[in-house]
């Protein structure tokens, strides 16, 4: 069974490939005690001088959190977490408010160099104006640990109308927009990470766009975690307001680290008439060294609200790291004829676990979903796509189309697919197709027989099996990505 | 000068639902450089497991014998560095490749084997240009090169694909596994010349058949019998048509 073999023997060298964002900045930093409690809270609260009212929300979220059990349904095995053995708060220790790029801390500059972050945005930073039409701008946000530590091209976004800010900023600047939607799409007690996060975040990023502005430039966040024994919670909220549209890009990175660290975030999405969000994730937590010892938990909840008609929310993910991914970006189709997406690609390999799917809701006539979800599964992963499509009774003419497609590499890992379909309706369309399929010996030898190395070849056949999702992504994360899905697979045959 | 392909005593198996099984059983063979060389044989004697062997799909296990190309030892190399050495497989049936863009495939084959063979790679623009050409010439659908490879191609279209990939990868040894099988007069004609446009001094080729009509076209050099894992007869040309004359059973029977 010389095939077997190989596959085998390319699984066991699988993890020998190493994560390649794995260095720790050192900075010196400003962190809480560990432990969770309400004065940690109050801590929080007030290092972020926030107001009283976002105090006041974060203790009924932290009261609802004490009362809640974490969800088990997912199909991710992980020993029980220890919520009062981390750090709430992390923070580089600086002067307040970067506002310039001499203010911030050059060894946090290093670290986004290493991340390959666009730095071009540094100069911008900076003040430096860039000659129009070298590129297309793309305004940064960066999150590191706790705190968001620069925000790029806001002048130019002002201009236009469109706020882009760290969401603790966005509290005290703009309290009118963030009381008016935050937690009205993902309530603090959703679920048991929602409840935790809203009683702790520390940071995020906010946007903004006024009714009629299409944002003259993709927003970008990237999150880092670099400390050690800290979770990170970050919340971001976008309203984007009628006739208006954004396209938002997310990638993140921890460093490699022994002890699994907590992940637990919330983005809401708010589009009202005719408006649209693009919201592309590549997300690439550390995943954990070959034998599953530390890695990222990634609990995140992500949803989406099409309030208004004609409405469109699209999410985009390509999930490569993390140990445990446990991740549903949803849509919420309220509006007449709104229309979700979801376009997703899951690479697992090692022991990582991923669960990881949607749920489109449609309340409105004439709604309409798409579901494309990829998964990659490795070495001795496991993934599953669990999906959610529910059509209420006054969505008459709701239509969904459901892909899922798995991919295996190797015979030691899982894919499996767990659908839930509920309509309500007669009217709706609902359709659902799901393969699965190997990666086959005769591709490979055909690839290589051309002259590919047989890394080449996987890399150019999962690009191939992902391609329906990679073509969503915008161009520059699209290249990207790419490049991810061949690393993140690397040495997994041959 | 030595020979460009030698073969000799080489056995194979394959291992079918946990059982041996002998294929290739002393097979020898040799190729100079610019001859055309056909395999002949019934089904099942061998001919395409020599091709897989050559090429180095790594389910058969040599389990004795030696193939040399230009002198070095070809069963101890990798497939992509036969590949880069300069030798082509054309598949009896092309693979599938869901989701890659056919075009973008060739060129990643192309200067893979262009960066191994110390050469520059070709840009995409130049690679286009290369290869709109030459599926011109083999009267190829421009939107082929757009397409997936191979997907939901008929079966004429994955072989003449099988072709360009051979024409753009400029092998000096090109082993045609059926490539004949299953095309029209016309297809079958577009083929051969676009294997005749290859053919030089420095080139050779391995053509597996059962039909003459491809070999009116090619004029091989050599004919090549196997049968039961050997090559049992070789002859001229007028041995192609002796046997699309009189059927294989007659010379099974003499070296019976």
């Amino acid at each position: 069974m010389p095939a077997v073999t190989q596959t085998r023997e390319a699984v066991e060298k699988l993890g020998q490939s190493t994560y390649k964002w794995g260095f720790e900045t050192d900075i010196e930093m400003d962190m809480a005690p560990k432990g969770l409690n309400e004065d940690i809270i109050r801590l929080i609260s007030s290092r972020k001088e926030e107001p009283e009212w976002m105090l006041e929300w974060r203790l009924a979220a932290y009261k609802t959190w004490q009362a809640m059990q974490e969800p088990k349904w997912a199909k991710v095995a992980y020993p029980p977490i220890d919520y009062q053995d981390a750090h709430y708060y992390a923070a580089p220790r600086k002067k307040p408010g970067p506002k310039s790029l001499d203010e911030v801390d050059p060894e946090l500059l290093r670290t986004y160099e290493k991340l390959g972050i666009p730095l071009h945005e540094q100069a911008l930073l900076a003040g430096v104006e860039v000659p129009e039409g070298e590129r297309m701008p793309v305004a940064v946000d960066a999150v590191f640990d706790s705190v968001s530590v620069a925000t790029t091209f806001r002048k130019t976004l002002e201009e236009a109308g469109v706020i882009f800010c760290p969401i603790s900023e966005a509290v005290k600047e703009h309290p009118d927009l963030v009381r008016k939607y935050l937690g009205t799409v993902v309530p603090a007690g959703d679920n048991f990470f929602s409840a935790l996060n809203s009683a702790v975040f520390t940071d995020g990023s906010f946007v903004y766009v006024p009714k009629g502005v299409r944002c003259p430039m993709e927003l970008s966040t990237y999150f880092r975690i670099n400390a050690r024994n800290t979770g990170q919670f970050e919340r971001t909220l976008i309203v984007v307001e009628e006739g208006a549209s954004v396209s938002y890009l997310e990638g993140c990175t921890a460093p490699m680290r022994d002890e699994n660290q907590l992940h637990a975030a919330v983005v809401e999405l708010v589009a009202m008439d005719d408006a649209s969000i693009k919201y592309s994730t590549v997300q690439n937590w550390y995943p954990g060294d070959e034998n599953g010892r530390g890695g990222i938990y990634n609990f995140v909840t992500k949803r989406g609200a099409c309030r208004g008609a004609r409405s469109k929310i699209s999410w985009t993910q390509v999930e490569t790291g993390s140990a445990i991914t446990w991740k549903y970006p949803s849509c919420i189709l309220q509006g007449e004829g709104s229309v979700g997406e979801f376009y997703s690609v899951a690479v697992t390999n090692n022991h990582q676990q991923a669960d990881t799917g949607t749920k489109m809701i449609h309340l409105g006539r004439n709604t309409r979903s798409t579901i494309i979800a990829k998964t990659i599964s490795a070495g001795r992963s496991d993934s599953t796509y669990r999906g959610l499509v529910r059509v209420q009774p006054k969505a008459s003419g709701a239509r969904n189309f459901t892909q899922c497609d798995s991919l295996l590499i190797g015979d030691q890992c899982g894919a499996h697919t767990v659908p839930y379909i509920e309509s309500r309706n007669m009217n709706a369309r609902i359709e659902h197709e799901a393969t699965t399929s190997k990666i086959s010996e005769d591709q490979l030898f055909y690839c290589r027989q051309r002259g590919l190395s047989e890394e080449d070849a996987v890399g150019l056949i999962v690009n191939g099996f992902c391609r329906d999702v990679l073509k969503e992504l915008p161009m520059e994360f699209a290249v990207e990505a790419q490049k991810l899905l061949q690393i993140s697979l690397e040495g997994s045959v041959g | 000068m030595s020979q460009f392909l030698e073969i000799s005593g080489l056995c194979a198996q394959i291992d079918a639902d946990g059982q041996e099984k002998q294929i290739l059983r002393g097979v020898d063979l040799s190729i100079p450089p610019g001859e055309v060389h056909v395999i002949m044989g019934p089904n099942g004697s061998g001919k395409s497991t020599l091709s897989y062997v050559l090429a180095g799909r790594e389910d058969y296990e040599v389990t004795a014998g030696t193939a040399t190309f230009h002198g070095q030892d070809l069963l101890a190399m990798e497939p992509e560095e036969r590949a880069a050495a300069g030798l082509f497989l054309a598949f009896q049936s092309p693979i599938e490749l869901p989701g890659v863009n056919n075009a973008n495939f060739l060129r990643t084959a192309v200067n893979a084997v262009r960066r191994a063979r110390g050469q520059e790679e070709l840009d995409a623009v130049a690679f286009l240009k290369m290869a709109r050409e030459a599926a011109k010439a083999l009267s190829m659908a421009p939107d082929m090169l757009k397409r997936n490879v191979n997907v939901g191609f008929s079966g004429g279209e994955k072989k003449r694909n099988e072709v360009l990939q051979m024409t753009l990868l400029q092998p000096t040894f090109a082993i045609l596994d059926e490539t004949d099988s299953g095309l029209d007069v016309d297809a079958l004609r577009i083929v051969a010349e676009g294997v005749n446009r290859l053919r030089a001094p420095t080139f050779s080729a391995l053509v597996i058949t059962h039909h003459q009509k491809l070999l009116d076209y090619l004029v091989p050099d050599r004919i090549h019998v196997m049968a039961r894992g050997r090559i049992i007869l070789s002859g001229g040309p007028e041995l192609a048509r002796q046997i699309d004359q009189e059927g294989y059973t007659k010379f099974l029977a003499e070296v019976a």
